[in-house]
């Protein structure tokens, strides 16, 4: 029977296909995991004050409590440990958390062009951290970490429920209403903030620097400030992966193919929202990041979300962890950049390079 | 296997079907007819739990309809959509592992029987040359029957098709419903809404009609199949004629009528 010969091996190559596929992910998640780790020790080792490699490395294993203290002087051990490592590991973090969140933000709102910030939880967070400033709060701390974050999580979270309280129409969170809830609280908000500043002069440049995205003087405790709401936003949004496929195709369908899609929604709103909370309170509104990575991921590997998420994550993180370096070693005199400004300095033409490529019709596969 | 008693539904104010009754039993292959905004569509997407019921019940395989959860109804009844929104690339075959999903559990991932259905699914439909292809680069008509396969791959009893196979060349219309009817004789149940008469009366053994949010006819094809009942209901002239091969009535619209 050549017809169910021809069959069986087609099914096969498909069979065939698809586990190559896997295998070729695999691999370049292992590669990526590298990449990654081999930044964050990369990226240690530079900074204004040269400090040689064989002192970073022992500075970290001390620091990790891997090698017995004192065998590193205080200075190369505050620098390359408290200072440097962890506004390493912090960039990487925030950036693989806006990776995801804009995946997951993409994905719910049907729009490839949606980033984490596009439901106005940057906005809550400014808010939040204008008030703080406002308020003469920017100095005060509590084991070293600022009422800023603080502050600006609350926001960040306030402005979640807000729009998920306007985006309700007949107990039923649509994706329309949610976009226009959206951009009716990040628009209030940003009236808000303006109002702040118009009243309070001096807290203007402190909000206008915070706005635009920095990890300047951020160390261990903004990274277990922002951890566990990271990993609870990860969680919900990465059990959910499956069901965020099915809900591209649009609520009936999902509906009709067994999602709950109410509960899925509001799960992926709220972890992409805390996800997105997380990274904004501890290093202020970073775009493109959010934007571009997921995009330029989905273009290339397809639509599948688990390991769009994934990928995603790790190429947030480094893109983020990279700006950062660049932002704190660009100028020659020490001071430092807003990484917000390197990312959407290098993100704005990049994006627009990928968007004219796909209007020629070249489609990466 | 659907039992429906004063079955309405609302858009806002505007009552789209005023209490409609029916029973279709296991096994059967009905049509679904009307014109356009009669309420198929929303008949249909009542049944699977889309539009909620306004008043009136609906009892789906001997439960009531309010009684499933979503994964629960997945698992009695699949749908194939009028319209398809598919903007994101995903592979055919992971659209068609989607009707795998309420077989699921949470952070399962794709099993070896699920990509065995899947594929299955896909060979009956004739797209299993598409598995690979990105669902947003296909033809309309192709995603088509990649969401038929899928709806398949559900494994459901009971199939509702929403202008299943409007978007399909003549030669997989006709392939498709074959396929329908075997699967009917193997004991799925069907309820199509269709706009192509001829087509309907092929291969249906029953039709609904809809006129207006009410039934209007229901009954037997041979009886229901009328110069009478179709110029009334489709406010058209029209002629029936026999099929040449299979003697079930064809109809022929008359222009300027």
């Amino acid at each position: 029977m050549p017809d169910s010969n021809q069959a069986s091996s087609k099914l096969e190559e498909i069979r065939g296909r698809l586990t190559a596929s896997r295998r070729v992910f695999v691999l370049g998640l292992v590669l990526l995991a590298i990449v990654s780790l081999s930044s964050v020790l990369g990226a240690t080792g530079i900074g204004r004050l040269q400090i040689p490699w064989e002192t970073v490395m022992a500075a970290i294993g001390e620091g990790l409590g891997l090698s017995p203290a004192g065998s590193v002087e205080r200075t190369p051990l505050v620098v390359v440990f408290d200072i440097r490592l962890s506004r390493v590991i912090l960039s990487f973090l925030v950036g693989s958390a806006l990776g995801v969140a804009g995946a997951v933000f993409q994905g719910v709102l049907r729009n490839p062009l949606a980033d984490p910030f596009t439901i106005g939880v940057a906005s809550g967070a400014a808010f939040g951290a204008a008030l703080a400033f406002a308020l003469g709060l920017g100095g005060a701390s509590y084991l070293g970490l600022g009422t800023i974050p603080l502050l600006a999580l609350v926001g960040a979270l306030g402005a979640l429920a807000l729009v998920v309280i306007l985006g309700r129409v007949q107990g039923r969170l649509r994706r329309d209403t949610l976009v226009l809830a959206g951009i009716v609280v990040a628009t209030f908000l940003s009236a808000l903030i303006a109002l702040i500043k118009a009243l309070d002069e001096e807290a203007v440049s402190a909000i206008v620097f915070w706005v635009m995205g920095s990890f300047q003087g951020r160390g261990w405790i903004h990274v277990a400030f922002s951890l566990p709401y990271l990993l609870l936003g990860l969680y919900l949004v990465v059990k959910c992966a499956r069901e965020l496929d099915i809900l591209t195709l649009g609520e009936v369908q999902a509906r009709q193919l067994g999602v709950e899609v109410e509960r899925v929604r509001r799960r992926l709103l709220v972890g992409g929202s805390l996800l997105t909370a997380a990274a904004v309170s501890v290093s202020g509104v970073i775009g493109f990041v959010g934007l571009v990575v997921p995009h330029l991921v989905r273009m290339t590997m397809g639509a599948a979300h688990q390991r769009l998420m994934v990928i995603s994550g790790l190429l947030g993180g480094l893109a983020l962890l990279w700006s950062d370096v660049v932002s704190r070693t660009l100028l020659p005199g020490g001071e430092e950049l807003p990484v917000g400004v390197v990312t959407a300095l290098v993100g704005g033409p990049f994006f627009c390079l990928l968007l004219k490529r796909r209007r020629g019709g070249v489609i990466l596969d | 296997m659907i039992s429906v008693q004063g079955l309405t539904a609302k858009y806002g104010d505007r009552v789209v079907l005023h209490g409609l009754d029916f029973h279709i039993g296991k096994s059967e292959l009905v049509g679904l007819l009307g014109p356009n905004g009669s309420g198929k569509t929303t008949l249909l997407l009542c049944l699977s739990k889309v539009v909620p019921l306004h008043a009136g019940e609906a009892t789906v395989s001997g439960r009531e309809l309010s009684a499933y959860s979503a994964r629960e109804l997945a698992l009695v009844e699949a749908s194939v959509p009028q319209r398809l929104e598919i903007s994101f690339p995903f592979r055919c075959i992971e659209v068609v592992l989607m009707g795998r999903y309420p077989h699921q559990r949470d952070f399962d991932s794709d099993s070896d029987k699920d990509l065995t259905r899947a594929m299955g699914a896909m060979r009956l439909t004739d797209t299993l040359d598409l598995a690979q292809r990105r669902i947003t680069e296909i033809s309309g008509g192709e995603a088509q029957r990649v969401i038929i396969a899928r709806a398949l791959a559900q494994e459901a009893e009971l199939l509702l098709l929403d202008e299943a196979t409007a978007n399909l060349d003549v030669a997989h219309k006709m392939q498709m419903f074959d396929l329908f009817s075997k699967k009917n004789n193997q004991g799925a149940t069907f309820l199509c809404a269709m706009h192509d008469l001829n087509l309907a009366a092929l291969y249906c053994q029953r039709l609904i009609f809809l006129k207006n949010g009410r039934i209007s006819v229901d009954g037997p094809t041979m009886e229901t199949f009328t110069e009478e009942n179709l110029s009334e209901i489709y406010e058209a002239e029209v002629r029936i004629i026999p099929h040449p091969d299979t003697g079930v009535p064809q109809a022929m619209f008359v222009p300027g009528g």
